[in-house]
């Protein structure tokens, strides 16, 4: 059983007296429904006489469009509809934060795969002919590619936005501080991949007359999708309703518009219900990445290895349309200086366009390339300081009350030692350097039979990181939520969307730990609520959790107005316990179902976190809303000739507020672990001159079972009194610091520098 | 033109099929057969596993005319309606799933190792499911859940 994954939990704040309530692990509600293979995913859903759409995308990085004639396609036997920019009724473009972003390119197309045309025909073979009958006449452009060259200002903007997205600096403390200890190192992340499994897909369903239009689609924010297709569509919001089609993963890439406007258009155009269901290589093209960087960081400290002061310039390329760029990069900046004291920075950020893929959301948003850095370099400034890399971070562990480089004060539950501390304690691997028993599928390279076990050297390495939680920057991404309670049944109306987390079976644990209720039927998420802001940013937990608990509270007053009344007690003098209310100061003692015979209970509640703060010039401000924290430790087995990596162990210690289902958050440390893994070995999207190399699932690899291995958690559970149920979202930080902590673990096997990720073999064996 | 699959136990007949439909593609679009997904379509994600005579194919790599006159089971017939199969129980219990896009095939390709091998080391098991992509849970719950289908298995085989 040694290598199996174990977890300890605490357990103290286990509501032990409702069966599925808050710190129990209840079996998912879609669970087996999706074991079974009956969940209807956004690519399942069908309607009668429906027509497949499909996009023409730009096979140039930099064009101009001189010419579309689309002549050829209509004539295909089978198209019922061919349309362009021209067909935009509304805003031609989208975008999160600015709307830059054509629907269909116009005069300019500035990345390969941009969207320039989308046809509706009987069956995907038709599509795809007409798509290949459109010919477009382009006047190919030299592009510009190189992040670098979009900050010098030596190319011609490629948009009417320019060709920097954000420059950002923190200029805090002491600029001409120089340390006793000074380390330095440029670091280097490739474009991570989502890579969900469940393509972009999504069934639009025109009404009578053009007058509106339903949509089902996989997305992670229902209601920023309807105001940007609806601006795009030229109709009222309302006229756009948008119900959740099932969601095979999300990890950021749904954040953005990709297929939703075409679809509407599509079904708007013909009068019929339309599908587009995107292919693994269109899908490549067809949603943000996480951004490549470049991270120059130089570290002052003492020779007790004592940070004072931090100096760095970070490049992030956005690709050709903003997207979160912005965001991205003031997450980037501002967790710089890690979970780490520090009162002094010089923090120069660029987010660039180039012609590029675009780059956006994806799960650790900035922090991940942040961290990579600071990681490495907290390595270094141990090595000079002759010091065992946990001392150099535990020495420099943030506390609360610590003050940030943003001049912002750490107010959360910030446990950094005790991440580290707890996860130094777990136990190592037992499976001897070179794999057990011999077998070849625990070497290095697996079931190539390339490694030589008595060449195998074993490597050990640490991560630890700070993630902040919940949106930035001032804005208000609130969450609402419905609760009913009518007979002893709670239903939840909600529009915080699942994307796999399992936030459906929290809403019900919720339910049943306020209202003492066993049945909580969950409604169709959909937009016929209000917003409950986005599944990302490890927010809704925190936030659609906390507006759900504050909708059951307020059913539970007006229950217990109900029964004061009729019992002749003061309401606040009862409580839930278990399935029943009870007086607290008397006998009193009714089931809940009881109770709420014959009534029907509803509130709807909108959960606000506390206000932020724009960073100004300098990068000062109270920017961010909450943090979280956790701690890696990697094992791997490493054949430096060959540079082959075998990671046998990732262990971690994650701050989590309060395990409000333990079984979720360990499949949330387990999947993001996993993503880091990715990043660190294998994952990379590979790029000549704007054309992606590896679009397919052969090509861009993925972490497979054989390549993931055991993980020991343990859960620190400090409930955060500014959390709504004391719980910090868990999502991001298991893929943040594990993709320093496994290269830190491959230089410790290796000695080599290994300032890039994704550590390809030649970089081990052929520095 | 016709042609006849036998899937699940029941003869379907699929008419005016183009006949470079894969097998996927015919399951899900003309069967309506939903449950086997498509997330790379070049063989390398498991999720559009189903069983062809008893062994563990990727339907998209199979073109369904070809797949004439052979015994399809696709995750749909893996246990009697409305009974789960103790490989679908235990995916849930032990939080194997998540998206719940990969599980079908995964829930095919456990049946399968479990046919052939009835007590895996945590080795075997990974080497077996390799073949299945899985983005949202690293796997450790998966593994879990194998493992205990085979414990059940052997306490009541």
């Amino acid at each position: 059983m040694s290598q199996t994954s174990s977890t300890t939990a605490g357990t103290t704040t286990r509501d032990t007296t409702v069966r599925g309530g808050l710190g129990d692990s209840p079996s998912r509600p879609d669970g087996m429904v999706k074991a079974q293979g009956a969940f209807a995913f956004a690519g399942d859903l069908s309607a009668d006489g429906f027509l497949w759409g499909a996009t023409l995308r730009s096979p140039h990085p930099y064009a101009r469009i001189r010419n579309i004639d689309l002549s050829a396609a209509w004539k295909i036997d089978g198209v019922a509809a061919v349309i362009t920019a021209d067909d935009v009724p509304g805003k031609p473009t989208y975008g999160l934060i600015s709307q830059d972003q054509p629907v269909f390119a116009t005069d300019v197309v500035r990345y390969i795969g941009e969207p320039v045309a989308a046809v509706a025909a009987d069956h995907p073979e038709t599509c795809r002919r007409a798509l290949e009958a459109i010919v477009v006449d382009y006047e190919v452009l030299p592009g510009l590619f190189d992040p670098e060259q979009a900050i010098d200002g030596s190319v011609a903007p490629i948009h009417p936005d320019g060709n920097v997205i954000r420059h950002q600096r923190i200029i805090t403390g002491d600029q001409s501080l120089v340390g006793e200890v000074v380390v330095e190192g440029t670091y280097q992340l490739g474009m991570q991949d989502q890579a969900f499994l469940g393509l972009e897909a999504a069934l639009a369903m025109p009404d009578p007359g053009g007058a509106g239009v339903e949509l089902f689609v996989a997305t992670q924010w229902l209601h920023e999708d309807r105001g940007q297709i609806a601006a795009c569509l030229n109709l009222a919001p309302e006229k756009v309703r948008i119900t959740l089609g099932g969601v095979g993963g999300a990890f950021g890439a749904r954040e953005d518009i990709s297929l939703q406007v075409h679809t509407c258009l599509l079904a708007l155009h013909t009068s019929r219900p339309v599908r587009i269901a995107y292919s693994r290589e269109e899908s490549f093209l067809g949603h943000v990445h996480r951004h490549p960087a470049t991270v120059w960081m130089r570290h002052h400290a003492t020779a007790r290895g004592e940070v004072q002061r931090i100096e760095a310039r970070i490049v992030l390329d956005g690709g050709a349309y903003a997207s979160t760029s912005s965001a991205v990069l003031l997450n980037a900046i501002t967790h710089l200086q890690g979970p780490y004291k520090c009162a002094n920075a010089t923090i120069d950020g660029y987010a660039t366009r180039t012609n590029n893929l675009p780059c956006g959301a994806m799960r650790g948003f900035g922090v991940v390339q942040a961290c990579f850095a600071h990681e490495a370099q907290m390595d270094k400034l141990a090595v000079a300081c002759g010091m065992d890399p946990l001392d150099v971070r535990l020495i420099n562990a943030m506390e609360t009350g610590d003050v940030m480089l943003t001049g912002q004060v750490m107010e959360n539950v910030a446990p950094v030692a005790e991440c580290i501390r707890r996860v130094a304690a777990l136990p190592l691997p037992d499976a001897p350097v070179g794999g057990r028993d011999g077998d070849p599928l625990d070497l290095p390279g697996g079931a190539g039979l390339t490694a030589d076990p008595s060449h195998v050297r074993r490597g050990i390495g640490w991560g630890v990181a700070m993630k902040n939680l919940m949106y930035s920057e001032a804005f208000d991404d609130y969450a609402t939520a419905r609760c009913r309670l009518a007979d002893g049944v709670a239903s939840l109306k909600f529009a915080s969307v699942e994307v796999g987390q399992g936030f459906v079976v929290l809403a019900q644990q919720i339910a049943r730990s306020v209202l003492g209720v066993d049945d909580v039927v969950l409604e169709p998420i959909d937009t016929s609520i209000g917003s409950a802001g986005s599944t990302s940013a490890s927010r809704q937990t925190w936030m659609g959790g906390g507006a759900i608990d504050g909708a059951c509270r307020l059913v539970r007053e007006r229950l217990f107005e109900h029964v004061g009344a009729q019992h002749d007690i003061e309401p606040v003098r009862l409580a839930i316990e278990g399935h029943d209310v009870v007086d607290t100061m008397g006998t009193l003692r009714i089931p809940v179902r009881v109770a709420s015979q014959g009534l029907v209970l509803e509130e709807t509640f909108e959960h606000h976190h506390r206000p932020t703060e724009e960073l100004d010039e300098n990068g000062h401000g109270n920017c961010h809303t909450a943090f979280a924290f956790v701690a890696h430790r990697a094992v791997v087995d490493v054949d430096p000739e060959l540079g082959l990596v075998k990671v046998v162990q990732v262990a971690t210690a994650q701050d989590v507020g309060r395990a409000l289902n333990p079984l979720s958050v360990l499949g949330q440390i387990e999947g993001g672990i996993a993503q880091g893994l990715g990043l660190a070995v294998m994952e990379e999207l590979i790029f000549t001159d704007g054309r992606l190399r590896n679009g397919s699932f052969t090509d861009y690899l993925l972490p497979t079972m054989l390549d993931m291995p055991p993980v020991v958690a343990t859960l620190i559970e400090q409930p955060d009194p500014m959390a709504p149920l004391g719980a910090k979202g868990v999502g991001e930080p298991p893929t943040i610091s594990s993709t320093p902590a496994i290269v830190a673990a491959i230089r410790d096997a290796t000695g080599r520098d290994l300032t890039r990720v994704p550590v390809r073999p030649a970089d081990i064996c052929l520095p | 033109e016709l042609y006849s699959l036998h899937v699940n136990g029941t003869t379907h007949d699929v008419a005016d099929a183009w006949v470079g439909e894969s097998l996927l593609f015919v399951l899900r679009e003309r069967l309506g057969l939903l449950g086997s997904k498509g997330a790379c379509e070049q063989g390398e994600c498991g999720s559009c596993s189903v069983l062809v005579d008893g062994e563990l194919v990727c339907s998209c790599l199979v073109l369904a005319a070809s797949a004439v006159g052979q015994a399809i089971v696709t995750i749909e017939g893996i246990a009697p309606h409305g009974s789960p199969s103790d490989v679908q129980r235990a995916f849930v219990e032990c939080g194997a799933v998540q998206c719940g896009f990969c599980t079908p095939g995964l829930i095919m390709a456990t049946h399968s190792l479990l046919e052939h091998t009835s007590d895996p080391s945590d080795l075997e098991v990974r080497e077996a499911l390799s073949g299945n992509i899985c983005r949202c849970t690293g796997y450790g719950r998966i593994v879990e859940a194998v493992q205990r289908v085979a414990l059940w298995r052997s306490i009541e085989p």
